[in-house]
């Protein structure tokens, strides 16, 4: 069914078209009695529930109660005040962007990576720059024409500075996984602030963060100029960096042509 | 704590002999070169052994101040205590406090005395040091008793959950809930970043970042808690901690003056996860595993982070070789079999093809190789998803291969791993998952014997094999030979053997704490662990 055949209005599916069902779970600080159970129905009614169906109580100690109820929601979803950020950047496979990287740049692409911050998961850097990849592309390392250095956890931000300007990055990404107390806003606005003191304005890499956590369209506020959200694929990232270092340079590189 | 078992895998006794003794091979010229070194954690250890704590006003501690204050003297390739007991002997100040205080201030001299006032000043600080070694004794000594009188953990695995609020107040209420819903171990996760820190933050601490500081004080706060709640509950409940980053032998000192129970303590770890300098990490880690050996704390290794780096097929063996390297380690700094809660993880994709049969070979490989052992087994995180319900089925499985393979330690999983930190009814839901697989699948390791050659001793055979072929290729590794740092082991380090990650010797956080011990070199406390003695 295509979303016109839908209409632009839809609600929940459980097994039946426009039967609007969802299923909550949340606790309570309440002891499990009769009066705890009336409490979660009437939160369920006012997030829209109804009717709201409690098929689950527990108490989990003496002071609190896990709920799980399902129930019709009273909302419908208007598709046409849906908004949502569009690939800005055509998808290319990797020997159209060693092609690009080649005839337009005509030196090798470079990318530094890092985990910065206190943040140890080198997952989501290592599944973008390691050969071995993400979703069954490869990593940026396999790209002929990039050269990528991949810095790894716990880097220090003047850390990712120095490398940066010591190999002439022309990108950097960076990569957080740990959210708690905000770390990952954190961290980024403190790396993009660095990068903007300690480059002419101009000649700062492109600054790319990525992580599970990150907010599309929040690139601004960060100070960098692309965020990559969950399940992105290697590709993705090395079209957008070819879409923004090389396809659109009308002018000469202003850092030379081989370094 | 495990009993031993048949042999359900028919590995080669002859294969398993020469996997230990390649380990041997690749630690023991680790082991000489740690031995040759000391480093400014592992002297400000011995101070706090001596009896000195506290901080000045900014934070900084006393003992960092004194260690820092003789470096800048004489220097420390003969040890902090030498010219330290000199300097109390010659009246530079009535106590260690008072001198350290005065040291900071640049108030004192410093030297390294020579003849009698050299023997006389040995003589005091081994004095002064034997009373923070027989205080760890002691607590060794209570733990047993509490144990012996209270009762123990009623089965294996015990059940290892998390507290993590950064405040040390809403710690121990979390903690005590934790032990009431079924928690055998509580560990408190330290703050993010509490390991590139080069000293050891002071007091009860209400701020920490997704985690709480390890301090001496929150560690008293924490496991008086617990003694209260073990005595409620008719069980001892135990407490871990984390020995590790650039304090690591302080906070170990620490934790066997606070009778902690459970340290983690990797050997590589720290190298190469948080970048520290691999010597500074050597040194440290055998310093704080003598520690541990003597305060009967059980040590938990870090193999399953290799696995959120590297694949968990391909990489197997390099888990197997950690363990025998840990456990090398850790035989050859005096701990014993029951006290290494050696790592391993639940990491293979769960889309491969027989994934459960592949995490059963590697659960029950470690479970042969290192039969006294308690083992700790993880949970999954690299394949969490953020789909909670696949998350909980991938938990029980877990939690399956732990009751088949009769693992010491089982860290719980949560459902919402890489969603949120854990709610109340995530640790809940948990639990009752752990529960239900032990009531109805723990008798499992009765009846589970995999098929002579079948598919599970196939495959563990096969990792046994790659991890002496991949221990083979270190130890014959020629390549530095004649160079400063010849070891093959650090070249494997350096390399990106060990969850792909390259830690040349020559590099990383903490080098300059290094500092490579003279011939008259005295350290009290290394050498009453060392001795086993008391005064």
């Amino acid at each position: 069914m295509s979303d016109t055949e839908r209409g632009p209005l839809v609600r929940p599916y459980g097994d039946t078209t426009g039967d609007g069902m969802v299923q909550v779970s949340f606790t309570l600080p309440l002891p499990h009695d009769k009066r705890a159970e009336g409490a979660a129905l009437q939160l369920a009614a006012k997030m829209g529930m109804s009717p709201a169906l409690l098929v689950h109580a527990k108490p989990m100690g003496p002071d609190f109660t896990f709920f799980v109820v399902y129930g019709s929601v009273t909302h419908l979803v208007d598709l046409r005040e849906v908004h949502v950020v569009e690939r800005e950047f055509p998808l290319l496979t990797s020997a159209e962007v060693n092609q690009a990287v080649r005839t337009h740049l005509k030196r090798k692409l470079v990318v530094v990576g890092a985990c910065i911050g206190t943040d140890a998961h080198t997952v989501g850097i290592d599944a973008i720059l390691n050969i071995k990849g993400f979703a069954g592309e490869k990593g940026l390392e396999y790209y002929r024409e990039l050269k990528v250095v991949n810095l790894g956890a716990q880097v220090l931000v003047p850390e990712l500075v120095a490398s940066a300007r010591e190999v002439g990055a022309d990108a950097v990404l960076v990569s957080q996984v740990v959210t708690q107390k905000d770390a990952h806003i954190h961290n980024t606005t403190a790396m993009s602030a660095a990068f903007r003191e300690a480059f002419p304005a101009g000649q700062v890499p492109l600054l790319v963060v990525g992580g599970p956590r990150f907010e599309e369209g929040s690139a601004q506020a960060l100070g960098v100029d692309r965020v990559f959200g969950r399940g992105t694929t290697p590709g993705e990232v090395a079209s957008y960096l070819v879409h923004e270092l090389v396809a659109s340079r009308t002018s000469p590189d202003p850092r030379g042509e081989q370094r | 704590m495990s009993t031993r078992r048949p042999a359900l895998l028919d590995l080669d006794p002859a294969v398993v002999r020469r996997a230990r003794r390649l380990a041997r091979t690749a630690g023991k010229p680790v082991v000489d070169l740690a031995k040759a070194h000391t480093t400014v954690s592992v002297e400000r250890a011995t101070l706090r052994l001596a009896g000195l704590s506290g901080a000045d006003h900014e934070g900084t501690p006393w003992v960092n101040h004194l260690v820092d204050a003789v470096r800048s003297g004489p220097g420390l390739e003969h040890g902090v205590t030498t010219p330290v007991w000199d300097a109390l002997r010659r009246g530079e100040a009535p106590d260690l406090l008072t001198l350290a205080q005065k040291a900071s201030s640049g108030g004192v001299q410093f030297r390294l005395p020579e003849g009698r006032d050299l023997t006389g000043s040995r003589k005091a600080a081994r004095s002064a040091v034997a009373k923070g070694i027989r205080a760890v004794d002691a607590q060794r000594r209570t733990r047993e008793r509490m144990v012996a009188k209270i009762g123990d953990a009623p089965r294996t695995p015990w059940i290892y959950l998390i507290v993590a609020t950064g405040d040390i107040h809403e710690d121990i209420p979390q903690a005590q809930a934790a032990a009431r819903e079924g928690a055998d171990v509580i560990a408190v996760i330290r703050s993010t970043g509490q390991s590139l820190l080069d000293f050891v933050p002071e007091g009860a601490t209400r701020e920490g970042y997704a985690g709480t500081y390890a301090t001496q004080e929150n560690f008293r706060l924490m496991r008086a808690a617990l003694d209260e709640t073990s005595k409620e509950l008719g069980r001892y409940v135990r407490l871990t901690n984390y020995a590790s980053g650039l304090c690591m032998p302080e906070i170990a000192a620490l934790a066997g003056l606070e009778r902690l129970d459970m340290m983690l303590n990797d050997s590589m770890y720290g190298i190469l996860f948080r970048d520290i300098n691999p010597i500074r990490t050597f040194v440290d880690q055998r310093f704080s595993r003598q520690v541990h050996a003597r305060a009967g704390i059980i040590i938990n290794t870090g193999e399953d982070n290799y696995l959120t780096t590297a694949d968990a097929v391909e990489s197997a063996n390099t888990v197997t070789v950690s363990q025998l390297l840990n456990e090398y380690f850790a035989k050859e700094a005096g701990l014993e079999d029951w006290q290494l809660g050696l790592g391993h993880a639940f990491e293979i994709n769960p889309d491969l093809p027989d994934s459960f049969r592949m995490e059963l070979a590697h659960a029950l490989l470690a479970r042969q190789l290192f039969p006294d052992a308690p083992l700790k087994w993880m949970p999954p995180t690299k394949h969490m998803t953020g789909d909670v319900f696949r998350g909980y089925l991938l938990d029980g499985f877990f939690n399956l291969v732990g009751a088949m393979t009769g693992q010491g330690i089982l860290l719980v999983g949560m459902m919402t791993e890489a969603v949120v930190t854990p709610w109340l009814s995530d640790r809940d839901l948990a639990l009752q998952n752990v529960r239900y697989v032990m009531d109805a699948a723990g008798g499992l390791t009765e009846d589970f014997h995999p098929p002579r050659d079948g598919f599970i001793q196939t495959r563990a055979r096969q990792v046994l094999s790659e991890a002496v072929e991949l221990l083979d290729e270190i130890v014959s590794d020629t390549s530095t030979r004649g160079t400063a740092h010849p070891q093959p082991l650090l070249a494997a380090i350096a390399d990106g053997t060990f969850g792909a990650m390259k830690r040349p010797p020559t590099k990383g956080k903490g080098l300059d704490g290094v500092v490579v011990k003279a011939d008259g070199y005295d350290n009290p406390a290394t050498t009453l662990l060392e001795e086993g003695a008391t005064r």
